[in-house]
């Protein structure tokens, strides 16, 4: 089938932005990602984007495309209804050329709730114990690939760039529902802060926007309901 | 140039070069360590493994037998004192994993899950869900973040080792951000790139996969050892390339040819069981599974597709429940990508290049001949797997000999200098290439197309060294690459930006994969029998006399690889028969 690809981009030296349309023929089962490029291969070898696992799990490329933000490597041709392709960079995260958004703010505010596994008890010499139950709750909070698509969806975050934002809630969650984790005190004060969890208003664009499926809104409730039960 | 300046410089942010600057923190906390990498560490390609890592773990296993299964598993040619003091030391990194809060799945008694895997007698496969070396690549990457002595350079792209004096002093590389291009000194340089898949058309490897370590360290001298081993895992999805992992058979899948018979039991592979039996039928090696459909393609046992030719794996007999716990992954990849469900329907797969199993000629503690210079990982090759490398053992590879490179390369670093004035020159001299290669390029009218010496290369490949080869392939395959080596001289280039220049990174590392795949080519060329994953069709024989031996692929001015060998090490297990299933 025939599409029309309309893609952003941004010269980095003068910030001019415009859109570059292109007409391919593809495969329905193509990926994004895949006509993206074979653009670049047979049209304009300057688009800039960024690319590594190609099916999802690496968190790449996360970009607006028909306005709404999911991964090139994830999204199907034949997903999108009908044939007019528009390829945008995420929004809130600053584009520093084409679809290449700024990443680091992104990354630094997941650092601010201690991002790594903090044991409770010394270690014994085999492994720490947790049951499947235990395994369970933290399951869905493992499976952030930190893409930036949920926190680049969030109107609490496009007001408030300071707004630490869901994907550094779902990392917290990942740790303090670990039974063997035993960093609550620290994630907890970074959470409980103005800029923290009680800017999110439920709106859910960061569900619909999470190319895993993480229930992030709700992981944000149970955040908030065991910040309050502390207390 | 003006130099920036570590102790101990790693190239790569996978399993890896992660493990390996935890490593060196460790060791010795006075050493300063960078991580230099062309992908935020968390997109390298470790995050896609699936199935698992192995270590033995139950009382009725031991290490004698995780020991013997690599060792018949790679057809005799791993360096088996290489593979003793991995499956020692692979009990203690997995549990090192656990205590860094790796959310590895759990049996009902809470202590870590195992599972079978393909080639291994017992279970022993470690697993998180089916997304191992995601949880494991991220349990890496926050741990690396409690080490302030660990510093990275996200997204900085390397295009040369800098060498003086025989010594490893350092590389140059492109923050492709700015696209400044630098000079980084070091004492010791790590490199733990990944492989090579990319070298393929049809392949499970991230995009990023380019050899990009294995022809820096060619480029500077250092020999490519056991090139002409590819591993060709048997079940990839037909348009993609996208792998199914092989934790489905584990669980009990079957491979099934379009008379819906499973065809391994033609191949002295056992006879099949409604039960997967270990070291049997669809538990059988890789290498032998991913050749019997090549069989059965030429027996027209294969089914046509609109992507080439398949087979079938069928898991519907494990049930929704278990296909959803046990593998949830497969089944979102094949809705998602073949808009099939593997509850209720059989999943198309074929063979699809995987692994490399040569790499970057280290000894045991990851040291290259050169001085100063290391490596582990996909990179590197110890060698631990031979001709072919068991499923779920490369994960725990990465953890075992990142560990000991990050320990060694820590101890040749303490007391020792950094590079001098010579490496700051030869930076300067590398930014000057780059300028004028790929800055300064031609225009799209004169010049060679790069999509064009891609197609060139991966058709090479595909048809001159795949899972069968011959003289006659080979020789083709090998005129074409040289071809290709001369015309990417002339390539054209559309993008002159600083900024995220993709293109020439692009560009960069399709010389790298030229490099690489010329190893790869006349490394086999000069193999003259067939063991584990090299098969020659003219050659069909094992030859123990003649190649229970290494190759060494050294450089040379201007042309084709000299091939040099090097004896295996044999310490318990004299060369046998590869059995299974019988
Ligand atoms: C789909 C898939 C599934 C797999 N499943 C399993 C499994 O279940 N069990 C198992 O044991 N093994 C599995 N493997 C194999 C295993 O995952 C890999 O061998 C392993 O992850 C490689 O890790 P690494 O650290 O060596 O390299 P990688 O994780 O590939 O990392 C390479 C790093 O090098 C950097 N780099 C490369 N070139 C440059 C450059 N020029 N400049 C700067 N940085 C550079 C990259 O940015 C990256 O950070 C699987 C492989 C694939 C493809
Ligand atoms: S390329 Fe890895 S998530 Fe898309």
């Amino acid at each position: 089938m025939q599409v029309t690809v309309e893609i952003y981009r941004q010269d980095a030296e003068t910030g001019a932005s415009r859109f570059d349309t292109f007409i391919r023929e593809v495969d329905p089962k193509d990926r994004v990602l895949d006509v993206m490029m074979e653009i670049k291969d047979q049209d304009d070898g300057s688009i800039a984007f960024r690319k590594s696992c190609g099916h999802g799990v690496c968190g790449s490329d996360a970009m607006m495309i028909n306005g709404i933000n999911r991964l090139a490597c994830q999204t199907l041709i034949q997903d999108l209804k009908g044939s007019l392709i528009r390829i945008e960079p995420l929004k809130g995260l600053k584009v520093l050329r084409d679809l290449i958004v700024d990443m680091d703010p992104f990354l630094a505010s997941l650092q601010k709730v201690t991002p790594y596994f903090i044991p409770k008890t010394t270690a014994p010499v085999r492994e720490q114990k947790q049951s499947i139950a235990e395994r369970q709750i933290f399951d869905d909070t493992t499976k952030c690939i930190m893409c930036g698509a949920c926190t680049s969806s969030c109107p609490s975050y496009w007001s408030n760039g300071e707004y630490l934002g869901p994907a550094t809630f779902v990392k917290a969650h990942r740790f303090i529902f670990d039974s063997r984790d035993g960093g609550d005190a620290e994630r907890i004060e970074a959470l409980d802060d103005r800029d923290g969890l009680w800017r999110c208003h439920s709106i859910f664009n960061c569900t619909d926007a999470c190319p895993r499926d993480i229930k992030i809104t709700q992981a944000i409730s149970e955040l908030k309901r065991y910040i309050v039960a502390r207390r | 140039m003006e130099m920036l300046s570590h102790d101990i410089l790693i190239v790569g942010g996978g399993g890896a070069g992660l493990r390996a600057a935890i490593a060196v923190a460790e060791t010795d906390p006075a050493l300063n360590v960078a991580v230099v990498s062309k992908v935020y560490p968390m997109r390298s390609h470790t995050v896609s493994a699936e199935g698992g890592a192995a270590a033995v773990v139950r009382p009725d296993d031991s290490f004698e037998d995780h020991a013997y299964d690599t060792i018949s598993g790679g057809d005799w040619l791993p360096d088996q004192d290489a593979v003793e003091a991995f499956v020692n030391e692979a009990p203690r990194e997995l549990v090192q994993m656990e205590h860094w809060g790796c959310p590895w799945s759990r049996e009902p008694d809470g202590s870590v899950a195992v599972r079978p895997f393909g080639g291994m007698k017992i279970e022993r496969t470690w697993y998180a869900s089916d997304k191992t070396g995601f949880h494991m690549l991220h349990t890496l990457f926050q741990t690396s973040l409690k080490y302030d002595p660990i510093q990275r350079y996200d997204e900085w792209f390397v295009t040369k080792l800098l060498v003086d004096d025989g010594r490893c002093q350092g590389v140059v590389a492109i923050e492709l951000a700015t696209g400044r291009i630098r000079g980084i000194s070091a004492k010791a340089v790590i490199i733990c790139t990944g492989g090579c898949g990319k070298v393929f058309p049809f392949t499970t490897n991230a995009n990023i996969k380019n050899g990009d370590g294995m022809s820096l360290a060619y480029r500077a001298g250092v020999p490519l050892k056991d090139m002409e081993f590819i591993q060709y895992h048997p079940t990839g999805l037909p348009f993609t390339g996208i792998l199914i992992t092989e934790a489905t058979r584990s669980e009990g899948g079957y491979l099934l040819n379009k008379d819906g018979y499973r065809y391994l039991q033609d191949y002295d592979l056992g006879t099949p069981q409604p039960q997967p039996v270990l070291r049997s039928m669809e538990l059988g090696p890789r290498d032998r599974l991913s050749q019997a459909f090549v069989k059965e393609q030429e027996k027209g046992r294969t089914l046509k597709g609109p992507y080439g030719d398949y087979v079938n794996l069928d898991i519907r007999h494990l049930g929704e429940k278990v296909i959803n716990s046990k593998i949830p992954f497969v089944r979102e990849l094949c809705l998602k990508y073949e808009n099939i469900d593997p509850v209720t329907d059989l999943i198309p797969v074929r063979p699809v290049v995987h692994y490399m199993m040569g790499g970057i000629h280290t000894d045991i503690h990851g040291a290259t001949p050169m001085e100063g210079l290391f490596a582990a990982g996909e990179a590197a090759c110890v060698s631990i797997n031979g001709a072919n490398r068991l499923g779920s053992n490369s994960l725990t590879e990465l953890l075992v000999f990142g560990a000991r490179v990050g320990r060694a390369a820590a101890e040749y670093a303490s007391g020792r200098n950094g590079g001098g004035r010579a490496v700051a020159a030869q930076a300067a001299d590398e930014e000057e290439r780059i300028e004028r290669q790929y800055r300064r390029g031609g225009s799209r009218s004169g010049g060679e197309k790069m999509a064009d010496i891609r197609q060139r290369m991966h058709d090479a490949m595909e048809s001159g060294a795949g899972i069968y080869r011959s003289a006659e392939s080979l020789a083709q395959a090998a005129q074409e690459i040289s071809t290709l080596q001369d015309r990417i001289q002339r390539l054209a280039l559309d993008d002159s930006s600083q900024t995220f220049n993709t293109e020439l990174v692009a560009a960069v590392e399709l010389t790298y994969m030229l490099d690489v795949a010329e190893t790869i080519i006349h490394s086999a060329i000069q193999r003259t029998e067939s063991r584990g994953s090299h098969q020659r069709t003219d050659y069909p024989e094992r030859d123990d006399d003649a190649y229970l031996t290494h190759s060494l692929a050294l450089r040379q001015p201007g042309g084709a690889p000299a091939i040099e060998y090097q004896p295996v090490t044999i310490t318990k297990w004299p060369p046998g028969e590869r059995i299974y299933g019988r």
